[in-house]
């Protein structure tokens, strides 16, 4: 079946092509049209500096109205080069990058010229990116640590909720924060096990039950909550939270400080874990098994890698992963559980991970991206444009579909992932 | 995926199947046929939940506290914690001897039947989402997208609800068929997406379904769109009365024209299954696609088409909830599609995805949900160990090899849903 869908695919190389710099020219005719000609006369000011931080630095004036015919020049002339030229793949994802930045800087141009609110603060709205992207990126990294031992991990959206859940009651009965983060990632690890022991050693099939395990997680984390964390908020959801930690001199330095290191524990753990990951499977003796058991299990097993045993071991720590990002919307945010606080956070943190082609630094960027276009929909509804925030909100569902879709190049799981090992 | 299993069944030799003596049926509980899997593992949910509800129950904690001095209060309080729950549970979803009682006593004898209209007002949406992901496992396809399908159906049977005049009888048929095609349309996008460019159902459902979330929520918010005037909420203006689905006597909700549709959409699923050939031709992509290719078939078209069936009867599971036909009619609002789309998945696994299996599987779920209501009433245990039990159920479900385990049943074989375990890439 695969050849089959391959000898179709392959003059969809040609459409993609096409496709891609056709988007690239109607997104470049937006720029120039929809924001340049529509723009209120004046400057578009960015604030480059939180108020309050110590070193201020100056805003950033830009005419509104050319910007935009600049930026929607760029993007005209990427999807011409995307069409004539043969570009190499590291070269489509950088032209895929300028058109996508420069309509987004078109719009940002258009929304704040001439507002009555105030200057848009980029600091901001970046500083927010990073901290909505952290538990699509742990639960993103879950998933690329299941899948890429060859086990479908739908279940990420159950391992924020009860990894929120248990983080919020423990932390909240013993009183200490670093308890409840500790909880929450064993709990995020005891849904990944049971996602294991039903995958691995029942072999259902791992769609259904990760779908099923969602559902019982939310359930479950909705009855507790209703039942005993709701009638006793003074012992079990006391809602307190780990403070900002600024990191002395990285912290200090303009622009990036704020954005960066400016942030509780929950960042730089998150930082920790990027680096642990993407090193640990492309570098280490370690990921090197991973993959092959991800890929090609019956290889694996034959050169002596225990298969199963890689695969529970994954699935576990991934679930552990995605407990802290669990963890983190409770007593690294808001402090308080909520019943289905996690709103569809885990399916977000799925589809960065196809996203980023079940690559840790992928996920990362596709959960930044995510991040990016839930906090661009604040910033609009803030300065009253006449976009419908319903329709930003939407952006990250429709990229992830014209992603998958293959409209930006094919995306493709390891080779084993989803199908129960059987030794032969 | 179930052909499979038959298949698998069928190839293996066990002469004393084929006739209906005791001993067939004693097989079938020591080996444990899929009924009575299906049994073992409604009645394991019920234990879990049981012992959830005591676990959480301060009263009982409080007793056991106290076992050495009173170890009888212990027990009995333990015992009155899961069976004034679990009896909940059943008088508000099948019957409650109080309303016999009381009818004896010149009450209204419809009132017995109330429970019972309860759960068959639940479970038509449920039976109709679950046809709906039923189909779609037939065909190979795994379709988590009834919720963005529940919605496109949705916002078109409301908009023909209220935008549009006609007349008596001609309106409400109207609708009903245009909320089909509402839900086909969604439907037939991901079969589209998946037959052109291979994208996985899974993958572009998933996505599709807060598309249509969004959607509804920015038609709701518009005023020229579906926001009733001078409405500050995402809320629709009320269906017209001649838009309602018709329902028989008795304090609303009622049994109504809903779950005629539903029952009738059932039967037209088992008539498409097993008796046309587009329903073979589904079977067979769902057995294996390549064998299907090879016999002739056109794969991508059975998959376009199982997905716009599926998605057809998500859209009339929204107009049976749309035009319900309550008093005041319940307008669309931004939380309407509920828990619909998923609850269909776990309706369509419980039922084995067999259109009558299916029927059941709905019934009890709505069952459920009703007695849920009654449950958080009356006891102080919340409608969401509703959500939990059906959750248990399903998992248990699922796991042939779980139960067999724990109930010491012989033979692991023909097990239910790691049949159609694959890739992204497949």
């Amino acid at each position: 079946m695969t050849a089959i869908t391959n000898a179709v695919r392959l003059p969809q190389a040609n459409i993609r092509r096409y496709l891609a710099a056709g988007t690239f020219f109607l997104l470049g005719l937006i720029d120039i049209a929809l924001f340049g000609l529509t723009a209120h006369s004046g400057d578009a000011i960015f604030a480059l500096s939180l108020s309050g931080s110590g070193i201020q630095v100056p805003s950033i004036h830009v005419p509104a109205a050319p910007a935009c015919f600049v930026l929607g020049a760029i993007s005209i002339g990427a999807g011409v080069l995307r069409a004539t030229s043969e570009l190499s793949r590291l070269g489509r994802r950088l032209v895929i990058a300028v058109a996508l930045l420069c309509f987004l800087l078109a719009l940002l141009c258009w929304a704040d010229a001439g507002n009555t609110i105030g200057p848009v603060n980029l600091v901001d709205v970046l500083q927010g990116t990073v901290t909505a992207a952290i538990p699509l990126v742990l639960g993103a990294l879950s998933g690329v640590m299941c899948e890429r031992s060859g086990v479908i991990n739908i279940a990420i959206e159950g391992q924020l909720i009860t990894g929120a859940f248990a983080a919020a009651a423990v932390a909240s009965v013993v009183g200490v924060l670093w308890f409840g983060l500790i909880a929450g990632s064993l709990t995020g690890g005891l849904v990944g096990a049971l996602l294991a022991v039903f995958a691995i050693k029942y072999r259902v099939d791992q769609i259904i039950l990760g779908v099923v395990i969602n559902l019982l997680a939310i359930g479950m984390t909705t009855y507790l909550y209703d039942r005993v964390m709701a009638p006793y908020t003074d012992t079990w959801n006391k809602g307190n939270f780990f403070t900002n930690l600024k990191i002395p001199v990285l912290g200090d330095i303009p622009i990036i400080g704020p954005i960066f290191f400016d942030s509780n524990v929950f960042l730089y753990l998150t930082y920790l874990l990027i680096i642990v990951v993407q090193i640990g499977l492309f570098r280490t003796r370690w990921g090197l098994r991973v993959r092959a058991v991800g890929e090609h299990p019956t290889a694996a097993d034959t050169v002596g890698i225990k298969v199963l045993w890689n695969r529970y071991r994954n699935v576990i720590l991934g679930g552990m992963v995605a407990g802290i990002g669990g963890a983190f919307l409770t007593v690294g945010n808001v402090g308080q559980f909520s019943t289905g606080m996690s709103s569809g956070f885990g399916y977000i943190g799925l589809a960065a991970m196809i996203f980023g082609r079940w690559k840790p630094l992928g996920a990362v960027a596709a959960a930044l991206l995510f991040g990016f276009s839930r906090q661009l929909g604040d910033v609009l509804g803030l300065l009253q444009v006449p976009v419908p925030s319903e329709i930003l909100s939407m952006a990250p569902y429709l990229a992830t579909i014209i992603a998958v879709a293959g409209l930006v190049g094919k995306v493709r799981a390891p080779a084993a992932d989803g199908k129960p090992y059987v030794k032969a | 995926m179930t052909d499979q299993q038959t298949v698998v069944e069928a190839t293996e030799p066990s002469p004393r199947r084929s006739r209906m003596t005791p001993g067939v049926l004693i097989e079938a509980v020591t080996h444990g046929s899929p009924a009575v899997i299906t049994m073992l593992a409604i009645f394991s949910a019920l234990v879990v939940g049981g012992v959830l509800i005591v676990v959480t129950d301060p009263v009982v904690l409080r007793a056991w506290q106290s076992l050495g001095y009173a170890p009888g209060t212990a027990l009995s309080d333990t015992w009155q914690s899961v069976a004034t729950a679990y009896s909940a549970l059943f008088e508000g979803s099948i019957f409650s001897p109080s309303t016999v009682a009381h009818a004896f006593h010149g009450g209204s004898i419809a009132a017995i039947f109330y429970p019972l209209s309860l759960t068959v007002f639940e479970a038509t949406p449920l039976i109709l989402t679950g046809l709906s992901v039923a189909i779609a496992f037939r065909a190979g396809l795994f379709n988590i997208g009834a919720t963005g399908q529940f919605i496109g159906g949705a916002i078109v049977a409301a908009w023909l609800g209220f935008g549009v005049s006609l007349p008596l009888g001609i309106h409400v048929i109207v609708c009903v068929v245009g909320a089909a095609v509402g839900g086909a349309v969604i439907g037939w996008i991901i079969g589209e997406l998946k037959a052109r460019t291979g994208a996985h159902e899974v993958i572009v459902t998933i996505m599709l379904n807060y598309v249509m979330i969004y959607l509804l929520f920015y038609l709701l918010s518009t005023p020229r769109a579906l926001q009733q005037p001078h409405q500050f909420n995402q809320i629709a203006p009320p269906i017209a009365a001649n838009a309602n689905l018709p329902h028989v006597g008795g304090p609303p909700p009622q049994a109504g024209a809903g779950f005629l549709v539903a029952i009738a959409a059932a039967a037209a699923v088992a008539w498409l299954l097993s008796r046309s050939t587009i329903g073979f031709q589904f079977r067979t992509v769902g057995a294996n696609p390549s064998a299907a290719r090879s016999a002739g078939m056109n794969v991508e078209r059975a998959w376009v088409l199982v997905m716009a069936v599926a998605g057809a009867l998500a859209g009339l599971a929204a107009a049976t909830v749309i035009l319900s036909g309550g008093s005041p009619p319940p307008p669309l609002a931004d939380s309407t599609y509920g828990t619909y789309g998923f609850d269909g998945i776990t309706v369509a696994l419980l039922g084995r995805a067999k259109p009558w299996g299916v029927v059941l599987a709905g019934l009890l779920f709505g069952a459920l949900n009703a007695g849920g209501t009654q449950v958080a009433a009356t006891t102080p245990v919340p409608t969401d160990i509703v959500q939990v039990l059906e959750g248990l159920i399903v998992l248990f479900v699922a796991a042939p090899p779980l139960i067999r385990a724990v109930y010491r049943l012989r033979r692991a074989a023909g097990t239910g849903m790691e049949a159609i375990a694959k890739g992204w890439n497949g």
